[in-house]
């Protein structure tokens, strides 16, 4: 039986561990994203959440453990291939292509053999909320614009599991609020979000699911109001959201 | 026995330079995270210094080694401190690669401008003529000397970089500098440490090793390039590991010495010399090979530079006509002694139009490009039998694509620093190994090619010739410019920013690397037909590694992502050797210097000369500039 007939997970981690030198980056993960599903990453600065995004994404490969894409086995495949498989990414530092227009960017992604069929450039930049003009040069955007543009690009591929590593990081609250609302669209498609964001508003709001990282380790997994609840997350990351408070928003 | 113990102490004292100079090399790697290419040049400048106060002034010993290496050296690095590092903080690998080549070209340059090339010098060794003889074998004072600095070199750096603070510090400063300064350590002062310890080891493995020329006698090249070898010895370090980059030195020495040793005795001596100068030059790209994959990193660093506006097809065309035309005026009143020079400079600009698709759009740099258009005249000089026929230029297009996919074959792994050097090694093995290769080649070195004609019209007069190069130039300027529009030039720029989003994007950048190659190659030998087709010949001297990095240097000076660039690139690689023809033999080095004097003023400016915001507002050529959106960049050609 495969993984995926055993777990029915989109993206299955098992055991990952990534050493830098003497210090451990990540000690023996286990991560499950399912279709249809937002699931959360949290944890503080520093505590391996663009490390692990690395090893799914096959940009670092992780000393221990391994990797399923759906029913394979990726641990040892490239980035091109995983993706080739339906899995997309955006980057923590933004990874666009400085010298091309958001038009251009996206388009690169969708002349790809697996780009999304019948998809435009600017149906796809509308909808992630990109207000500027498609023609002007990424690099010249503000960051939360250049960050919508970086999701256009990576829902171009039409994939099956999206990691967005901060998403948020640079957009106004009703951004923001728009970006959650097309996150769990996304997952009402039948994909998997996978989301790393400091904005637990938030996470707490659009997440299935929730797994907090400390220090290299999951700490906790569950749900929003698991996860609101469970003391020792509390006192590791959410030492500043009284449980009573978060319960009211 | 006894030869095999003589090829070990000869391999063991060759050995032992190759490791200071490589050791050198990745000191200053490591602390200042630039590949030092002028390496091999400060260990030559700093050997005729020496020459200079010891041999020629009488100077002491002591006061010579103390003046070069506690005087020279230190200004030297902090002139390239100064001078260059400050703009580079931060910079991608092709801006400080491209820096250190202009570093490398001036002192070339300075050192022939300096010391007259046709006067014989010779420096002798350490107490030479005072020997030992340890199993039979005779060994002078000053390979014992070389052997015995090496060993405390490389054990004095090892307790240095583990035991002090400086040295731990030096270590820490590549990874996070922002970190160190933190820590109270400054940056800028460990980056100084790392450049005056690099450079203080070039100078002491070129004063080493200056005896050794006694034959030939000091000479700029190949003092410079002797020491180039030791680049070998640091990649089988990877550039980090110091231990390993010492065995690498010695694997050098002896195994480049056993093969000269043991080479059958019937081959010629011009092969065996040929064989030994090849040597390192495969070991080179052997321990390239031996690399692992260079792990796609995630560099959050996007281009802010505005890109020169690409001009559609009409507009293209309309500029390659006025181009044309201009070309045809310049051809009716230009002087008969210089028509040739800017005939050759337009098919220079064909190889740097390869250059902008290689280096520009894709961001590969390749230091062989001189290579290619050398394959392409010696294509067209067999198939046309010293003549030329357009079947002949089919030929030479397809052959040098070949060669140029089968050098990224091999690299494919390979990226930035890597890549420059698997092709600087291609071009140096394709020069002793080819053409300067009498089995190919005949002695004399030239090769006979005709020029291309359009049937109907005559090209044999200089001037139609100029025009019909124009003509080419403008051709496959159109088709550089069609590739940046289309689906694959995008994906080229974007592979070119982000290497690690495109391959998360599913793209395969494996074979656009490929075919990228081919195509600049393919491009390089066109320039090659048309270059040869000027004198009617081509010789190895017109295809050597210098010749191919003032190219690239005068490419990215003017521009390396336009055409105008690739244009006045071109021109100006084959001016200035025509200007410094007419100057005493102190000016023989000038084409050199302008390059690096050029790159060095723009290390701030990525885009070159003529896309600078000032020459766009101040220079506006009417009917040939694109108009422009305000900020953006100029391509004055097409």
């Amino acid at each position: 039986m495969s993984l995926r007939e055993q777990t029915g997970a989109r993206l299955n981690l098992e055991g990952i561990s990534v050493n830098f030198g003497g210090v451990a980056a990540l000690s023996n993960i286990h991560l499950e994203v399912f279709d249809g599903q937002v699931t959360g990453l949290i944890g503080p600065n520093g505590a391996g959440k663009t490390t692990m995004f690395n090893v799914i994404s096959g940009l670092q490969k992780p000393d221990r453990g391994s990797v399923a894409l759906g029913d394979k086995n990726v641990t040892r495949f490239g980035p091109a291939r995983r993706a080739r498989l339906g899995l997309a990414r955006t980057f923590q530092r933004l990874e666009l292509f400085g010298s091309l227009s958001s038009r251009e960017n996206v388009e690169v992604a969708l002349e790809t053999k697996h780009g999304g069929g019948d998809l435009t450039a600017e149906g796809l930049l509308h909808r992630v909320g990109v207000t500027s003009d498609p023609d002007r040069q990424v690099s010249t955007l503000p960051t939360g614009e250049a960050r919508l543009v970086e999701l256009a690009r990576a829902l171009a591929i039409n994939p099956k599991l999206i990691c967005l590593d901060e998403p948020c990081s640079g957009l106004d609250d009703s951004e923001t609020r728009l970006l959650g609302e097309l996150l769990r669209e996304l997952a009402s498609e039948g994909r998997g979000v996978l989301i790393v964001e400091h904005d637990m508003d938030l996470v707490l709001r659009i997440c299935d699911r929730i797994y907090v990282l400390d220090f290299g380790e999951i700490i906790a997994v569950g749900t929003p109001e698991e996860i609101r609840n469970d003391p020792v997350v509390q006192s590791a990351y959410l030492g500043t959201v009284a449980p009573e408070e978060s319960a009211e928003r | 026995m006894e030869t095999f113990l003589t090829y070990t102490v000869l391999g063991i004292v060759a050995g032992a330079i190759y490791a200071i100079t490589a050791t050198g090399l990745v000191v200053t790697y490591t602390t200042t995270g630039v590949f030092n290419f002028a390496h091999g040049a400060v260990a030559m400048f700093c050997a005729f210094s020496y020459w200079q106060l010891n041999q020629q002034w009488g100077w002491p010993v002591w006061l010579c080694l103390l003046i070069v290496l506690f005087g020279e050296v230190p200004l030297l690095a902090l002139y390239v401190e100064e001078v260059y590092m400050k703009r580079l903080f931060g910079a991608s690998v092709v801006r400080s690669l491209m820096v250190t080549l202009g570093l490398l070209l001036i002192l070339v340059g300075g050192a022939q401008a300096l010391w007259n090339g046709t006067v014989q010098r010779s420096l002798p060794g350490y107490f030479s003529n005072d020997t030992v003889t340890i199993f039979q074998v005779v060994i002078n004072y000053h390979q014992i000397i070389t052997v015995v600095i090496a060993v405390l070199v490389a054990v004095g750096l090892r307790v240095y970089f583990r035991r002090f603070r400086s040295g731990i510090a030096m270590r820490a400063v590549v990874d996070d500098p922002e970190l160190l300064s933190l820590s109270g350590s400054s940056p800028r002062n460990t980056s100084r440490l790392g450049w005056f310890i690099g450079f203080f080891l070039a100078a002491l493995a070129g004063i080493l090793i200056a005896p050794q020329l006694s034959v030939s006698g000091l000479d700029v090249n190949l003092l410079t390039l002797l020491v180039v070898n030791g680049y070998a010895a640091a990649i089988l370090g990877r550039l980090r590991n110091l231990p390993w980059t010492f065995a690498g030195g010695m694997i050098l020495g002896l195994s480049e010495n056993y093969a000269a040793g043991y080479l059958p005795g019937h081959i010629s001596a011009n092969l065996a010399n040929q064989i030994g100068l090849l040597f390192p030059v495969v070991f080179l790209f052997v321990a390239l090979l031996l690399l692992p994959s260079a792990r796609l990193r995630a560099i959050g660093r996007m281009v802010v530079a505005v890109p020169p506006k690409i001009p559609n097809l009409v507009q293209s065309v309309r500029s390659a006509a006025v181009f044309i035309v201009i070309m045809w005026i310049v051809a009716m009143v230009i002087s008969s002694s210089i028509i040739g020079s800017v005939t050759q400079g337009l098919a220079l600009g064909v190889v740097g139009l390869s250059l902008v698709l290689l280096i520009g759009y894709a961001g590969y740099v390749s230091l062989c490009q001189l290579t290619f258009m050398g394959i392409g005249a010696y294509v067209m000089s067999q198939v046309a039998h010293g003549g030329a026929t357009w079947w002949g230029l089919i030929l030479a297009v397809v052959v040098c694509g070949a060669v140029g996919a089968l050098v990224a074959l091999p690299t494919l792994r390979l990226q930035g620093l890597y890549l420059a050097l698997a092709t600087l090694a291609f071009a140096q093995a394709a020069y002793y190994g080819f053409f300067t290769n009498i089995s190919y080649i005949p002695e004399g070195g030239a090769m006979a090619v005709g020029r291309l004609s359009i049937p109907g019209i005559s090209t044999s007069g200089d001037k139609a010739y100029l025009v019909f190069v124009a003509v080419i130039f403008a051709l496959c300027a159109i088709g550089i410019l069609a590739i940046r529009r289309s689906r694959w030039g995008r994906k080229l720029v974007a592979l070119n920013d982000s290497p690690a989003a495109f391959a998360t994007l599913g793209m395969n950048a494996a074979i656009s690397k490929m075919i990228v190659f081919a195509v600049a190659a393919a491009i390089a030998g066109v320039g090659g037909v048309l270059y040869a087709g000027q004198p009617l010949a081509i010789s190895a001297n017109d295809v050597q590694m210098f010749a191919s990095l003032e190219i690239v240097l005068f490419v990215t000076i003017f521009g390396i992502r336009t055409i105008s660039g690739a244009l006045l690139g071109g021109l100006a690689a084959a001016l200035l050797p025509l200007a410094s023809s007419h100057l005493p033999w102190w000016g023989v080095g000038i084409t050199g210097i302008a390059a690096g004097v050029g790159i060095s003023l723009m290390a701030a400016h990525p885009d070159g000369v003529v896309p600078i915001p000032w020459i766009n507002e101040h220079l506006r050529i009417p009917g040939l500039a694109i108009p422009l959106r305000k900020k953006e960049s100029i391509d004055v050609v097409a």
